[in-house]
């Protein structure tokens, strides 16, 4: 385990100076993460935030080689690369041990991206894929994804006298990457420092494909004080609506279970998108989506208690 | 009448109001910059005229989903800018070969690839006309003010409908986000057409018939689930829509689904004409660049000069016989202002052979052409 004071003292791949918002949850996630990488790295960015705000002409806030090609195809670009070095370093061109990053955010991953991220999990190509999830298109201006949570207002599922934001529940990628059987699945806060470094160690460490998945809040879409952002993500830990679990080899562990779970309102009340859920007549929907977290929390700790049965057999 | 009155409106939510007015009730759309306002504005408008939005996981999504509405019997339309432009391209081609009525607006900003997100361009001209694979027409509309992008989704919508094919919005990113005054026809003021539906029992009837329906080559199209089963496919298919590969039925099939197209150009092709007749010089230009040119042949006549204005509305088919009358004129020259490396000025120049010099002006880093340079260049050619 490494301390805070260590883990500052590791050089950065993603400077400073670049033109991410402030209070923006994306770079935390990905200087948390490379924090773990120990080795030099190569960057693929699907199209988004992240790509659009670091790499600004005539600059860029990467120290690493970083390739964007489009909005879908962020894994299927490293798999290329990845490939690439694999031939090299078997023809003995390259010696050197060489990590594969790819970030994207939930439009990229959930959705265009989900396609070539699942290809390259099932070739089983040596990299790390992170996404960070901000619930919803922030680039474009804050259109729904599937990532959404239920409830949210976003421009193309805006609040009215009918509809009260999103209708239905975020997919659950973090399983679907599960069930592709890869060596390595996490889900990753960044208030929860140490257990997203350990986690990206891990991550980097298999051979083969490794899935993180990161909550990274948005104060433009969330609408919260960007200087409440880790506050968010710790809320979302808390409540149990984005918890803290890793597959290895398929086999579950909850590496955080809060001590008293709070209820989801706690996180809801913090955020504008979530505003409408409070007036009287959208009474009930935030019961739904309690029950709706309640069942996922549940069902995670059952996943667990079926992987420690396994592994007593 | 209370939609007469005059109102602020941006192009790209002016698509929406046209769209609407012509009947859209489904749109499925995908964000992406500058055209993400359409389905912002689709999202928020369509629930409350009965309406249908969905947003899909990508572009290729959206586009196979607009197909499928308007196989329902719903008037149905997407929007994207160049990225998203190329991921639909293989459906545009199977709405163009399963004769699917559809509008797909391209609001063009600078490519190739991700390009200038938020910066105009024209260069999607080519990718509009051969985009998706295999001989086939397509029809593409290119307004060049807020209120002709209204005017031009309903026009869009009606030659869909009437001919049974995916008509293509070809806007770009200044008339997409430029706010204008508009005062918006009312809905008597506009004709509104519909697909034709088939008048035989279901037994009868052949959707993709060789020789039947009001326009020679545009068979009636019935909506699933009003009893009339009916297979579509990709595969080259006969009357009957299931797939073929008897050369003979192919190559009619094929050549009826272009000739319903090439055989109406004059139906299709519109122009504004401004200044033309006694023209010795002529400007060519379309879209954005069309205002431009238009203050830069007003600037050149108030100055002695004789210049005129050709705008092609309509983009595909090309407005061969309109080009032709100025040939016949035989101008001084021909000037097209693009913001691309030269698409247009291509079937122009091919019309004007040697017989009338063509001048390009192109601009592709998301810059417009200003009505000076497009003025020297006129002041050049005479």
């Amino acid at each position: 385990m490494a301390t805070l004071k260590e883990l500052s003292r590791v050089p950065e791949v993603l400077a400073p100076g670049h033109r991410m918002c402030a209070g923006c949850g994306a770079p935390i996630v990905v200087r948390q993460v490379l924090r773990a990488a120990k080795a030099p790295v190569a960057v693929a960015n699907a199209t988004g935030c992240l790509e659009v705000s670091t790499t600004i002409y005539p600059y860029t806030s990467w120290k690493s080689p970083f390739i964007h090609v489009a909005f879908e195809n962020a894994s299927a670009s490293l798999s290329g690369v990845e490939a690439a070095y694999q031939s090299l370093k078997r023809q003995g061109k390259i010696t050197d041990e060489i990590k594969f990053v790819a970030f994207g955010g939930d439009g990229g991953t959930y959705d265009i991206g989900l396609q070539s991220l699942s290809g390259a999990m099932e070739r089983g190509h040596d990299m790390v894929y992170v996404c960070y999830d901000n619930g919803a298109y922030m680039n474009t201006g804050i259109q729904r994804s599937s990532a959404t949570p239920m409830g949210a207002d976003t421009t193309t599922t805006p609040v009215g006298s009918v509809r009260p934001g999103k209708l239905g529940w975020r997919k659950n990628l973090t399983k679907i990457m599960m069930a592709h059987g890869i060596p390595y699945v996490a889900q990753i806060s960044p208030s929860h420092w140490n257990d997203l470094y350990q986690k990206a160690e891990k991550a980097f460490a298999v051979k083969g494909p490794a899935f993180l998945n990161a909550i990274a809040p948005c104060p433009r879409g969330w609408r919260h004080d960007s200087a409440e952002t880790v506050q968010m993500t710790k809320l979302a830990v808390d409540t149990c609506f984005w918890p803290l679990f890793e597959a290895v080899d398929g086999k579950v562990r909850v590496t955080y279970k809060p001590r008293q779970k709070k209820p989801v309102v706690e996180f809801l009340k913090t955020q504008g998108r979530f505003r409408h859920l409070f007036r009287p007549e959208n009474e009930g929907l935030i019961e739904q989506i309690q029950a709706e977290v309640d069942r996922e929390w549940e069902e995670l700790l059952a996943l667990e208690r079926l992987s420690q049965e396994q592994a007593a057999e | 009448m209370a939609e007469n009155k005059a109102r602020l409106l941006q192009g790209n939510e002016a698509v929406v109001e046209g769209a609407i007015a012509a009947g859209l009730r489904f749109f499925a759309g995908y964000p992406i910059t500058p055209s993400t306002e359409i389905a912002e504005q689709a999202a928020a408008k369509l629930p409350t005229v009965g309406g249908k939005f969905i947003q899909m996981e990508d572009e290729i999504a959206s586009m196979a989903a607009v197909c499928g509405a308007s196989l329902a019997g719903v008037k149905s339309m997407t929007a994207t800018s160049g990225p998203g432009f190329s991921l639909k391209q293989e459906n545009l081609g199977f709405a163009v070969k399963g004769e699917i009525p559809c509008v797909v607006v391209n609001v063009q900003r600078v490519g190739p690839s991700t390009g200038m997100p938020t910066s105009p361009a024209q260069g999607d001209v080519m990718q509009a006309r051969w985009g998706s694979h295999g001989d086939h027409e397509i029809v593409a509309l290119c307004p060049s003010s807020v209120e002709e992008a209204f005017r031009l989704t309903v026009e869009a919508f009606n030659i869909a409908e009437e001919y049974r094919t995916p008509v293509i919005l070809l806007m770009d990113e200044v008339i997409g986000h430029l706010r204008e005054k508009v005062v918006l026809p009312s809905k008597e003021e506009l004709t509104i057409k519909h697909r034709e539906k088939p008048s035989v029992p279901p037994e009868q009837y052949k959707p993709f018939a060789m020789d039947q329906g009001r326009i020679p080559g545009v068979p009636p199209l019935a909506a699933y689930g009003e009893g009339y089963r009916f297979h579509v496919t990709g595969l080259t298919h006969g009357e009957d829509g299931f797939p073929t590969n008897n050369p003979a039925i192919a190559e009619k099939q094929i050549k009826r689904i272009n000739e319903k197209i090439s055989s109406n150009r004059k139906a299709l092709c519109k122009v504004e004409r401004f200044f033309l007749n006694d023209a010795e010089v002529v400007v060519v230009a379309y879209g954005a660049t069309a205002r431009s040119a238009r203050k830069a042949v007003k600037d050149a006549r108030e100055q002695g000069i004789k210049a005129g204005l050709l705008r092609p509305i309509t983009i595909w088919p090309f407005v061969e016989d309109a080009l032709s009358e100025v040939k016949a004129n035989l101008p001084k020259a021909v000037i097209v202002p693009e913001m691309n490396l030269g698409q247009l000025v291509l079937p122009v120049r091919r019309v004007m052979g040697d017989s009338v010099p063509v001048i390009q002006i192109n601009k592709l880093a998301g810059q417009l052409i200003e009505p000076e340079e497009i003025l020297s260049a006129i002041k050049e050619a005479v």
